[in-house]
């Protein structure tokens, strides 16, 4: 009796999330997994087969689109390491109270705008006629204006800054729960400050740095506007071509199989990643 | 037409879309159209004499047809498509429901522009589309470039480079083409002739990426580039032009020597509109001469309702006056209803000069 | 200076703003010393540690290691090792991996690193538990590990920071003699702080009591215990009754004090400068208190008490009593010659003289 009530009231405790995943992950991507091996032969009659893989591979834009996505992405998340581990070793080890809360929330801040509008902040900047540019001029560094929007430096900037909150909140939450004392170890039992970075603090922070960078690669490889915005003539990017087959073209078939094809590269790069650096699902995301 | 503001969240409100369908006790209006096409004060006016609740999702031509596909017609209760976009579109998707000629006030309208639409939207002997907004696509340009870019190709002239912008839609391959000398609307039912044409287009544009700042993909990322002076010539629609012209006198909209770029957008009522007698009233209301001039001063673009020019603002009209004179009316090319299949044949080309390097 | 010592200091000076948290501090440890450092928390000890092992750096004064300056000298260039309160073993390494870090650092082939890794286990009792993650040890086993990775370093100074706090009370008794034993057998100077005077008392070949950054007294333990040279170190080390009154006499380094209900009783004077008719203070060790009837021992002195209570415990019984309103306690032999005793009871406790400890009264 009172086993089943326990049970009837998990299981509606659950439902909402059954619901959740079933309705809105699940049941649309099987309906993009089968809608990608539809052809359509004429206007009104669907067959089955591969022909939009097969296009993915024979038309040379699309598979180096992709290529070109995910080595930017891989680049991306690389950087975004790069710059986050000092900022959050910074407020997990060295700010001390309030400063430590008000570092955090200097990050958070720009995320309280969308993505749309950090976007265009950079591109204020950036751009030709923008602020970097005047500064150079006015410095007398350079003698007219500088474009430095439309490039893949561009794209990749605006990329690290989307990303970097999800890089520094993974890292200052396992940085925050060393023990200062094996930093100190490692100095004492005689290790210089690149083998402590190496041997004691990067080991303990693993789990911080794979949950960080899984997060930013994906979100990197699934953003749309900051490639398209920031990148101009040669944005290329995987989503947009996706988001073109679906939205311009009415290609929903082409534009499933570019979407599964996504799916498959990003689930395969995550695999990767885990499996490189000997780190479980459960113990990146616990 | 294709060469107007664009929304990126289209994603977004096609969910919006597909789940808010009517159920308020109030009478209600679902429109989708483009930005300018319902001003706030014509949409008061009209909700003021009716009592009817205008919705209005601002669109463009794809996204309209994106979201109208997913819901096989549903979701909206009049939409604003190009008349060249109907045809192609409702043989493939069958989405909108034929237009009772008999519940439109024609007399308010141009004659000629609603034989030339019903003509462009006809299928199975009925046609789907009322002719409500026109205008052109063709060249902006800066005084100082005036001289050098006066056609479409002219864009790729090495004394502009790196000041130009255009957008990597269908537009532009019409514009090319024509600026090559070649028709593509006249081989819009010869595949082979098209996909020839298709092709040196295409290779025009990959040679000339060199010369582009970047292909434009918003309305205000155009004119703030112009407006800036970072690109000096683009290839963009009229209203755009003589908006800037406006603040700015030294930048024109020219109507290139091959031919300004020709559309107008309809009314269609989609195939499960659950409003279409509110519809009906909308497109009788909005084109009535006083309030389809509003609709001008807004949008900056002209109507198809008869005798609305007088009630325009004067510097439209002489900014209108400016670009198009009658050997360039003349020269307008008007788009032909899209046979299907074309376009994917166009999104390849387009996709091939994006990732072209 | 002091060429023959491990480690000596002088005039070690650390501040944190105001407060010298360590304040003028000279030692001198000989080389196979065990040394402790005994003192309540925030006495400063961790401070000193933490300078000897270069983590911090001292304002003044200089530390010398085999008669090499260490002010500049970074800790991983030092030859101390420290062994942390929480051990700090690595986590993400195994047992075999924690050891070898400071092995692999000095640039040991892998051959001779395993061969000295797995001595040094068998030296510390844990043969063959290299692939072991330290997770999965006991604390004792734990405790271990960490002394092996400090040890196979052969260092010349070992910093142990009460490395002993987190084990239970049975292990700690186990691991003090052990820690004792091998640090006689591999030789090694050790520098133990502690709070805990049972430990230091135990372990150690010198202790220095510390109070408020400074050395209230080095000495032997058994001297720490037989003559503390302050009332802080009387009460801090061993447990000691504390009796206030007045000097009545002074005479061959013994006082007469006049308690403050009247009694007058004995003892050693362990301060110069003490005049009749101060405030002085009597430190009398519970053991030293013995029950006695009307007949005295020859030159002991007595006081009378009242029970309050009887604490048993085993040999650590005791009986709270009180003086007058201080409290006295006394150790109740368990070996049946302790009479029986009810609260309320009057008793006489006697003491030999030279067994207790007068100071002048402020001093602590």
């Amino acid at each position: 009796m009172n086993a089943s009530a326990s049970r009837l009231s998990l299981w509606l405790l659950l439902t909402p999330f059954l619901l959740w995943i079933v309705l809105l992950v699940l049941v649309p991507h099987l309906q993009m997994l089968r809608v990608s091996f539809q052809v359509r032969e004429s206007w009104d009659t669907l067959a089955w087969g591969l022909e939009q893989y097969q296009n993915f591979f024979s038309e040379s834009y699309y598979w180096r689109t992709f290529v070109r996505t995910g080595v930017m992405s891989l680049f991306t998340t690389f950087l975004t390491l790069l710059i986050a581990f000092p900022i959050a070793w910074y407020i997990a080890r060295l700010a001390r109270g309030r400063s430590k809360g008000i570092l955090f929330l200097a990050c958070l801040i720009p995320f309280w705008a969308s993505e749309l509008v950090r976007t265009y902040g950079w591109m204020i900047l950036l751009r030709e006629s923008g602020l970097f540019s005047s500064w150079l001029q006015a410095l007398g560094w350079v003698d007219g204006p500088v474009e430095m929007l439309y490039n893949d430096v561009a794209v990749i900037i605006g990329l690290v800054y989307n990303g970097l909150l999800f890089m520094v909140v993974p890292l200052v939450t396992t940085l925050d729960g060393m023990d200062e004392n094996l930093v100190e170890a490692g100095y004492d039992l005689g290790g210089g400050h690149a083998t402590v970075l190496r041997e004691v603090v990067i080991p303990w922070a693993m789990p911080g740095i794979v949950s960080g960078c899984i997060v930013v690669f994906m979100l990197t490889l699934g953003s749309y506007l900051t490639p398209i915005l920031m990148g101009g003539k040669d944005s290329a990017w995987f989503t947009e071509q996706i988001f073109t087959q679906f939205i311009t073209r009415f290609n929903w078939e082409q534009g499933a199989a570019l979407g599964v094809l996504l799916l498959v590269l990003s689930s395969l790069m995550v695999w990767l990643g885990l499996k490189l650096t000997g780190q479980s699902l459960r113990k990146v995301m616990g | 037409m294709a060469l107007r503001k664009t929304r990126i969240s289209a994603l977004a409100t096609l969910l919006a879309a597909t789940t808010a369908s009517g159920n308020l006790l109030a009478e209600e209006l679902r429109l989708i159209t483009w930005g300018g096409y319902a001003p706030d004060e014509v949409v008061a006016q009209f909700e003021e004499e009716t009592g009817i609740d205008v919705q209005i999702t601002l669109s463009n031509n794809e996204d309209m047809i994106s979201k109208l596909r997913a819901t096989g017609g549903a979701g909206f209760d009049l939409a604003q498509p190009s008349q060249d976009r109907i045809v192609g579109v409702q043989r493939q998707f069958n989405i909108y429901k034929p237009i009772d000629y008999s519940r439109v006030n024609t007399d308010q309208l141009q004659p000629s522009m609603v034989k030339a639409t019903q003509e462009s939207t006809a299928l199975n002997g009925q046609s789907f589309g009322v002719p409500s907004v026109w205008g052109t696509s063709g060249l902006i340009v800066h005084n100082s470039v005036a001289d050098t870019v006066t056609d479409y190709t002219d864009l790729c002239d090495p004394a502009v480079a790196g000041k130009v912008s255009y957008r990597l839609k269908r537009p532009t391959l019409m514009g090319f083409a024509f600026a090559m000398g070649m028709d593509p609307f006249a081989a819009y039912n010869d595949r082979d002739e098209y996909q020839s044409i298709m092709a040196k287009v295409e290779d025009k544009l990959i040679d000339c990426k060199a010369n582009v700042k970047t292909y434009w993909t918003g309305g205000d990322q155009l004119l703030s580039l112009l407006r800036t002076g970072e690109v000096t010539a683009a290839m963009a629609w009229d209203a755009g032009g003589w908006k800037l012209n406006a603040e700015n006198p030294e930048i024109r909209f020219v109507a290139p020597e091959s031919g300004a770029l020709g559309w107008i957008d309809t009314f269609a009522i989609p195939r499960r509109s659950e409003n279409e007698e509110a519809a009906y009233k909308w497109i009788n209301f909005v084109m009535q001469p006083e309030i389809a001039a509003k609709i001008t001063n807004a949008s900056g673009n002209f109507t198809a309702s008869k005798g609305a020019d007088e009630f325009v603002k004067a510097e439209l009209r002489d900014a209108y006056r400016l670009s198009f004179d009658d050997e360039a009316i003349n020269n307008i090319k008007w788009y032909p209803p899209v046979p299907p299949g074309l376009e994917a044949m166009e999104g390849q080309v387009l996709d091939r000069v994006q990732a072209a390097n | 200076m002091a060429t023959e010592s491990d480690l000596s200091c002088n005039g070690l000076i650390r501040r944190f703003g105001k407060t010298a948290a360590v304040d003028h501090i000279s030692l001198d440890v000989p080389a196979g010393t065990f040394f402790s450092i005994l003192g309540p928390s925030g006495c400063g000890k961790t401070t000193l540690l933490r300078l000897l092992a270069g983590f911090d750096k001292p304002d003044e004064g200089d530390i010398f290691i085999r008669g090499q300056r260490m002010n500049d000298v970074p800790p991983n260039k030092r030859p101390v090792n420290m062994v942390f309160q929480h051990l700090a073993l690595f986590p993400t390494m195994t047992v075999g991996d924690n050891i070898g870090y400071g092995l692999k650092r000095r640039k040991v082939p892998a051959a001779e690193r395993r061969k000295r890794i797995a001595r040094v286990l068998e030296q510390v009792g844990l043969p063959g538990l290299e692939q072991r993650n330290p997770q999965e040890l006991s604390g004792g086993q734990r405790q271990r590990v960490a002394l092996a990775r400090c040890l196979v370093l052969e260092p010349t100074l070992l910093l142990l920071d009460e490395p002993l706090g987190a084990l239970d009370l049975k292990l700690r008794e186990q691991m003090k003699v052990e820690l004792k034993h091998l640090q006689k057998q591999f030789g090694t100077t050790f520098v133990y702080i502690t709070h805990d005077q049972s430990e230091a008392m135990v372990m150690s070949d010198q202790v220095a009591v510390m109070k408020n950054g400074r050395f209230e007294q080095v000495a032997p333990p058994e001297e720490l215990y037989r003559e503390p040279a302050t009332p802080f170190v009387a009460g801090f080390v061993g447990d000691n009754n504390r009796l206030s009154g007045e000097v009545v006499t002074l005479a061959d380094n013994m006082a007469d004090i006049r308690l403050d209900n009247g009694e007058v009783v004995r003892g050693r004077l362990a301060a110069n400068g003490l005049s009749s008719g101060d405030r002085a203070e009597l430190y009398v060790r519970p053991e030293s208190l013995m029950f006695t009837g009307e007949a005295l021992k020859d030159g002991f002195c007595a006081m009378q008490a009242k029970v309050l209570t009887t604490l048993f415990d085993g040999a650590n019984s005791r009986v709270e009593a009180e003086n007058g309103g201080q409290p006295v306690f006394a150790r109740l032999p368990q070996d049946g010659t302790a009479p029986r005793l009810t609260t309320g009871a009057e008793i006489r406790l006697a003491w030999d003289p030279k067994l207790a400890r007068v100071y002048g009264a402020g001093q602590s």
